[in-house]
């Protein structure tokens, strides 16, 4: 079963967007996913060059067999990890809050009865 | 094919018996689903009703495919290290799901990712592009995994034989088709779920044996596994395939580049963030993903080096060159070696989820194209949008069947094809023509519709031209056509060029164009993305 779409004319969405509120939730969606996307991105491309140009630092022992090499990829999944819970929380107190409020503001509450299945 | 071939008789029959088990419960499972689906949302997004957790299983089933747990295994068992680069590069990829697409997507698509591409866009053009590209892009990655379904048969099951190998492609082709067809998106996605819970099982039992051999310390099996490779430390380091000269380095640039790129433009990964209701259990269902992904490959570390350490680079090569028996291998030895009893039983039941694997990853890739042929091409495009949602939901019944039939005819010519280059073809195809579509689309205001059609036919066209134009195809000892050699693009992976190509693309087309983007069309997309309002 579909929920019918909730219907907002043009010139009632562009006077959302245009809203102070709107603003607040745009920015904070976008000061934290922008800047992380290119961080995360640029951190996993300086492993994958290390790999590639730098294999003497790679080969160096760290603990036993483990090198450099091995600690730096374990190191991603860490941070891949870490990113994640940390935009999880992030969103929790700063996106979700907004996104509702703007909802609720326009006096239309989406997907209500189906936030249980989460 | 020694190792292999002496058990085969051992657990042929219990292999055939679990394989068996799993299509019959999932084909029951599949015609329940049927009987639950009743209109379009139902079929194309499962009536998204499933849960953040759910989905999230379900996308680890749809992403872990036979490539994941076969040749990953397989390329750290034969390559050390460099065989490990690949899941990172897999992992990584998630993050831009996470962060920029995931919800955004759920909020103002309906069932295809052509929905989003076209929302603010001239229907037309934009929805014809979106749909080739993303029947172009599946059509590649099922074909990689039905050549991987027809060698693996061969290996695993004993049999040899072209005759075998094509009846192997023409039965997967049939059930995924029979999958769809009857259960739509909620039959494949529960499907994905009993796979995805079968391979993490699978792998942890045979993770957990591997480390008890060597009591849980990770550096002892490394050292056993470099001392059985016989390359000693380089095997655990960078370098054994891609550091050998200048151009294999940047190849792998460019594979890596493409891999994290990739994933957040696969459409029959984004289709998934349709299935749950809201756009918080859109993330809900990433974090979970990740997580289990993420642990999976942690997992895949200690097959491939188990397998490196306890069957053996010689024995791996000689079942499968490229190693892609290596996980089937080790669970044998595992298991108490080729031929006692708990050898055969393990093979067995790790051949069983590798052909699960396939069969639902599969699956998942022809419901994706199926619903892009009928909701984009047939139903926006041909029919100009006047066309019922049962008739809509009968085309893609029937496309299924057809793109399952394509899908069978050209695997079995392209049985020679590797079937790891195929499926970082599709990674690079689906960065370079649909990534940069879909962020310029969902966040820049200036964006339309001539930007859309560049962005994804420059990148869609370049990166299979370079293809074409590469070793992967000409000139080379394993291309496909190993006897001419037309290549002039040194590279195997063409993400390096064809990903920038693509942003460029959409961004010269938008700047180039007397067109200006509607502001209307854009706040209610941005108005619908971020707070959900309006969203189906």
């Amino acid at each position: 079963m579909e929920s019918p779409p909730i219907t907002t004319t043009p010139s009632e969405t562009q006077l959302i967007e245009e809203s102070a509120e709107f603003r607040n939730l745009r920015r904070s969606f976008r000061n934290f996913a922008f800047p992380v996307t290119i961080g995360f991105v640029l951190w996993y491309l300086l492993y994958v060059l290390l790999s590639g140009y730098a294999p003497a630092l790679m080969g160096t022992r760290v603990v036993g067999h483990i090198n450099v090499a091995l600690a730096l990829g374990l190191m991603q999944f860490v941070t891949t990890f870490a990113i994640a819970a940390w935009y999880a929380r992030y969103a929790d107190r700063r996106i979700d809050p907004r996104a509702s409020a703007i909802r609720e503001a326009r006096g239309a509450v989406v997907h209500a009865p189906r936030e249980a299945a989460e | 094919m020694n190792l292999i071939a002496s058990s085969a008789t051992d657990h042929r029959g219990l292999t055939m018996t679990l394989f068996g088990l799993f299509v019959l419960a999932t084909l029951g499972i599949t015609v329940w689903a049927g009987r639950q689906t009743k209109d379009a949302a139902d079929f194309y997004a499962g009536g998204r009703a499933f849960s953040g957790f759910q989905n999230g299983l379900a996308i680890s089933g749809d992403y872990m495919s036979a490539a994941s747990f076969l040749g990953i295994a397989g390329a750290i068992a034969l390559f050390g290290y460099d065989g490990f680069l690949y899941s990172i590069g897999f992992l990584v990829a998630w993050l831009v799901a996470l962060l920029l697409v995931a919800e955004p997507l759920r909020n103002s698509g309906r069932y295809t990712m052509a929905d989003v591409l076209a929302f603010r866009m001239r229907q037309r053009p934009v929805r014809t592009a979106a749909g080739i590209s993303t029947i172009v892009v599946s059509i590649f990655y099922l074909l990689a995994q039905m050549v991987g379904a027809g060698s693996l048969v061969a290996l695993l099951l004993g049999v040899s034989g072209d005759a075998a190998k094509r009846w192997t492609i023409v039965a997967v082709g049939a059930l995924m088709v029979l999958y769809v067809a009857i259960g739509g998106m909620k039959g494949t996605t529960w499907v994905q779920i009993v796979k995805a819970v079968l391979l993490i099982a699978g792998t942890a039992l045979m993770t957990v044996l591997v480390l008890a051999k060597y009591h849980f310390n990770l550096s002892a099996l490394l050292g056993a596994a470099a001392d059985a490779s016989g390359k000693a430390n380089a095997f655990l380091e960078p370098g054994l395939k891609y550091g050998v000269t200048g151009t294999s380095k940047l190849d792998f640039l460019s594979l890596g580049l493409a891999l994290v790129l990739g994933t957040a433009g696969l459409p029959h990964i984004l289709v998934r963030f349709y299935t749950v209701p809201t756009a918080k259990a859109a993330r809900k269902s990433v974090l979970w993903a990740i997580g289990i992904i993420g642990g999976f490959y942690l997992m895949t570390l200690a097959l491939g080096f188990g397998a490196a350490a306890l069957v053996g680079p010689k024995a791996i090569k000689a079942a499968n060159a490229a190693g892609n028996t290596a996980a089937p291998q080790l669970a044998e030895q595992l298991g108490g070696g080729a031929g006692t009893t708990g050898g055969a039983v393990l093979l067995a039941v790790i051949s069983a989820v590798a052909f699960a694997t396939i069969l639902a990853v599969v699956a998942g890739l022809t419901l994706a194209s199926s619903a892009s042929f009928a909701h984009d091409l047939y139903a926006n495009v041909i029919r100009r949008g006047r066309v019922s949602e049962r008739e809509e939901v009968r085309v893609a019944k029937w496309a299924a069947a057809g793109i399952g039939a394509v899908a069978i005819v050209l695997s079995l010519f392209a049985d020679k094809l590797n079937a790891a280059a195929l499926v970082a073809l599709a990674f690079a195809v689906a960065a370079s023509a649909n990534l940069p579509t879909l962020l310029y689309s969902l966040f820049w205001k200036r964006f339309n519709t001539t930007g859309a059609v560049s962005s994804v036919y420059a990148g869609l066209i370049c990166s299979v031209a370079l293809v074409i134009f590469s070793p992967v195809v000409s000139g080379a000892k394993n291309s496909l056509f190993p006897h001419s050699d037309f290549h002039w693009f040194p590279l195997e992976n063409p993400g390096l060029v064809s990903i920038p190509v693509g942003f460029l693309a959409g961004w010269a087309g938008t700047v180039l164009s007397r067109r200006r983007a509607d502001p209307a069309k854009y706040a209610e997309l941005e108005v619908r993305s971020l707070t959900g309002l309006g969203a189906h």
